[in-house]
């Protein structure tokens, strides 16, 4: 026992402290991607062309952070450097329309449940994770906001372990054919009033699996979504960023910095 | 790190077969020169092999250029002569051949996989239940009988069914357990809701895409799937990275094994509520996905790995930044291992629980830490080395009892023998460049790329036309091989041992189903 005190004395506190403080995020990270219109000649469509998932379109350029997989194609393969990625991790909205990045406009952050949801969710949030197909990148994120880093419940957010003890359904992956059934009768297993989050490009759009013959593309149109979080996965604190602002507990530019 | 010992060169050769083509991990032969047998002669030339210590890595179908329209390809690896056998044999349509299985039960799920996806009907299978396509196979009536699970009989035997949506945050699959009280006397698994068509997609899609898909392959293991795709386009390329390139690849795969192993000591931790090592593993599990996402920008490693090279290297800067992190890391871990193993609660779960003998290993042709942990001394990185393994080899740790603990304990010293690994390298990296991005795939060749994923055994198989693109690609996830004997070392136990069973073995899913 005192052996054990001893190594907790000696691990010390790592919690990090976000939303008040930095992310902690490495110079390499790849978070909102940045389009400097003023770079870009307009008369190619490389980056368009080298994107593996179809998320650019041109002139002017747009970027669809829901089919985006945050991989270097586009920057690679731009002449001009008119595209970079920024290290800000914020990256969750709360429609489709709202994860398109164009020059010159504001990141469109995720505004905060109706103060009737709030009332309910704002202070406990349970969730029922469902996995229709992702690869167990998203999965492992979502498990990582459980650890002592990001201490996911110090926000009283929680993943439980039924449907019917949630208020609302985490789905990852592109939904395949052979879960769909599945993941319809869980959200049928969610009391109402609930959210739908949907996590990670594949959850979004299909992702690197868009038009695949056994995928569904992502959630199901019938499903109404609630809060989609892009990435490939989204970092811990993209998730965490996202489920914050949801709740009203994060608002305007706190939780910008990356490091 | 031990030198490669000059003096002991690796046994050569016996005469090769040659009912077989015989090539290395990473280089690629012409498929004119795999020659074509009988389905007798193809049976018998498996079956010879792996009694001669060969064992099955992959069974793919390809398309035939000739008269019959498929051929079946078996790729078996002969870990001790550190070669591959390329076997072939040619089908009509409809057309069976006298099944593996039987002789090798390591063959079985390859060949429900043949029947499942090109109808290709391997006689005497004992057991030619869906693997993955369930949707399909449903609505034809004479499957339905495929369907049933195993079913064991008599009074007081009770049925459990998990799945596919799980308690946690898990990948879905479906596990029957057939109960008599608390013990086990069968368990059966039931896997396919995950399939999202990886191959066909990397086989029709653009260079660019495919690198994605090969990342998603299994989401925890993308270093691994990059790798043994690069591998297998450089390959048909004939063309290998610089030694700069094969320094980054090694290191990220150690720190991928890395953030594994030590997040799976967590987790089973957890699962015997150990608590204070599930925390503490389960935070420095994160230490090295954020040295991943130092050298790549992301967690994982995406977007790291190219065929032909790799897109980031370490500066100076972030050298000794990640030497200084592992030396952190490597104490509290250390600290947190001491305490574990330490443990007579810990022990107490995990001994003699989940046993898997090293006879059910080999003939199960388990790979990877499971394999090791039963005594079986396989490793790709010393067995079918490529890039910096053919220089520097890192020791195989094998355990013998089989059980949760020597699962355990392998993991633990594949994390030192790792962390050893990764700070020898960054210490001696060499000066270099991330290597060229254009591999061009000649026509009409076969290549292999198999990495050491902290799984096991990755074997990705492309094969070319006459155009040099690409006609057959084939992904074996060590999972593929590995399910099965999840299911048996449940056999005797108590239910309430199958999670920390499960978490001992950690499979993919994803990888399983593609």
């Amino acid at each position: 026992m005192l052996h054990l005190l001893i190594q907790r004395l000696r691990q010390g506190k790592h919690t990090s402290s976000f939303p008040a403080g930095g992310a902690g995020l490495p110079e390499r990270f790849r978070g909102r991607p940045g389009i400097e219109a003023a770079k870009c000649s307009g008369g190619c469509r490389d980056c368009a062309e080298a994107c593996p998932t179809g998320a650019i379109a041109t002139s002017p350029v747009r970027i669809d952070l829901g089919a985006c997989l945050f991989c270097m194609a586009c920057q690679d393969a731009c002449p001009e450097g008119a595209l970079r990625y920024t290290a800000d991790p914020r990256l969750a909205a709360r429609n489709k329309a709202d994860l398109i990045v164009a020059e010159g406009e504001d990141p469109k952050l995720v505004a905060a449940l109706d103060a009737g949801m709030k009332r309910l969710f704002g202070r406990s949030l349970k969730l029922r994770q469902v996995s229709a197909g992702g690869c167990n990148g998203c999965e492992a994120e979502l498990v990582a906001l459980g650890n002592v880093v990001f201490d996911l419940s110090r926000f009283g957010i929680e993943f439980v372990a039924s449907p019917r003890h949630a208020d609302g359904l985490v789905v990852t992956g592109p939904v395949t054919q052979n879960m769909e059934l599945a993941l319809r009768e869980t959200y049928a297993a969610v009391p109402s009033p609930k959210i739908v989050i949907a996590v990670g490009a594949c959850a979004i759009s299909g992702g690197p699996f868009a038009g695949s013959s056994v995928c569904k593309n992502g959630v199901p149109a019938d499903i109404p979504v609630d809060l989609y979080v892009p990435g490939c996965p989204p970092h811990p604190v993209t998730l965490l960023d996202g489920l914050l602002r949801l709740l009203g507990r994060i608002q305007g530019d706190e939780s910008r910095r990356a490091r | 790190m031990q030198p490669v010992d000059a003096s002991n060169p690796p046994a050569q050769p016996l005469p090769l077969d040659a009912r077989a083509a015989w090539t290395t991990n990473a280089v690629a032969i012409p498929i004119a020169q795999v020659p074509e047998l009988s389905s007798q002669e193809f049976r018998g030339a498996c079956v010879d092999l792996c009694t001669q210590g060969a064992r099955l890595s992959a069974l793919l179908a390809i398309p035939s250029e000739n008269a019959k329209p498929l051929q079946v390809l078996a790729v078996l690896s002969h870990d001790a002569r550190r070669c591959l056998a390329i076997l072939r044999v040619e089908l009509a349509e409809g057309e069976g051949y006298p099944s593996l299985s039987v002789a090798l039960p390591q063959a079985q799920a390859f060949e429900r996989e043949l029947f499942e996806s090109h109808g290709i009907r391997p006689l005497g299978h004992p057991w030619l239940k869906p693997l993955r396509r369930h949707a399909d196979l449903e609505a034809s009536p004479e499957n339905v009988q495929a369907h049933t699970f195993f079913q064991v009989e008599g009074a007081s035997i009770h049925e459990v069914a998990v799945g596919p949506v799980h308690a946690g945050i898990i990948e879905p699959g479906h596990f029957r357990f057939q109960c008599h009280g608390e013990e086990v006397l069968n368990l059966e698994i039931q896997l396919g809701y995950q399939h999202r068509g990886a191959e066909p997609l990397l086989l029709r899609s653009a260079p660019a895409r495919r690198v994605v898909v090969a990342e998603s392959i299994a989401g925890d293991t993308v270093i691994g799937h990059a790798s043994a795709y690069a591998i297998a386009m450089e390959g048909l390329g004939g063309a290998a990275p610089p030694v700069y390139a094969q320094a980054i690849r090694a290191i990220a795969l150690e720190l991928e094994r890395l953030s594994n192993h030590v997040g799976d000591l967590g987790a089973l931790c957890n699962d015997v509520a150990y608590l204070p090592g599930a925390s503490w593993f389960g935070r420095l599990r994160g230490e090295f996905l954020n040295l991943l996402m130092e050298l790549s920008g992301n967690r994982f490693g995406r977007s790291l790995i190219q065929p032909g090279g790799v897109r980031f290297g370490l500066t100076n800067e972030q050298r000794a930044r990640f030497l200084s992190r592992l030396v952190a890391a490597r104490r509290d871990l250390q600290g947190t291992a001491q305490q574990m193993f330490g443990a007579a609660s810990v022990a107490s779960r995990f001994e003699h629980t989940g046993v898997v003998s090293k006879d059910v290993a080999e003939s199960l042709g388990l790979v990877g830490v499971v394999a090791r942990a039963s005594g079986c001394d396989r490793d790709v990185r010393r067995d079918h080395p490529v890039g910096i393994h053919h220089f520097v080899q890192i020791p195989v740790c094998l355990q013998e009892s089989g059980d949760v603990m020597a699962r355990a304990q392998v993991r633990w010293e594949e994390v030192e023998k790792s962390l050893d690994f990764v700070v020898a390298q960054i210490e001696s990296l060499p000066a270099g460049s991330g290597g060229s991005h254009d591999v061009r795939p000649k026509p009409c060749m076969l290549a292999v790329g198999m990495v050491e994923g902290w799984r096991g055994e990755i074997a990705h198989v492309a094969v070319t036309g006459k155009d040099g693109q690409l006609v057959a690609y084939k992904i074996v996830d060590p999972s593929f091989h590995n399910w099965f004997g999840l299911g048996l070392a449940l056999r005797g136990q108590e239910i309430s041992d199958f999670p920390l069973c499960n978490k001992s073995f950690n499979l993919s899913y994803a990888g399983h189903d593609l």
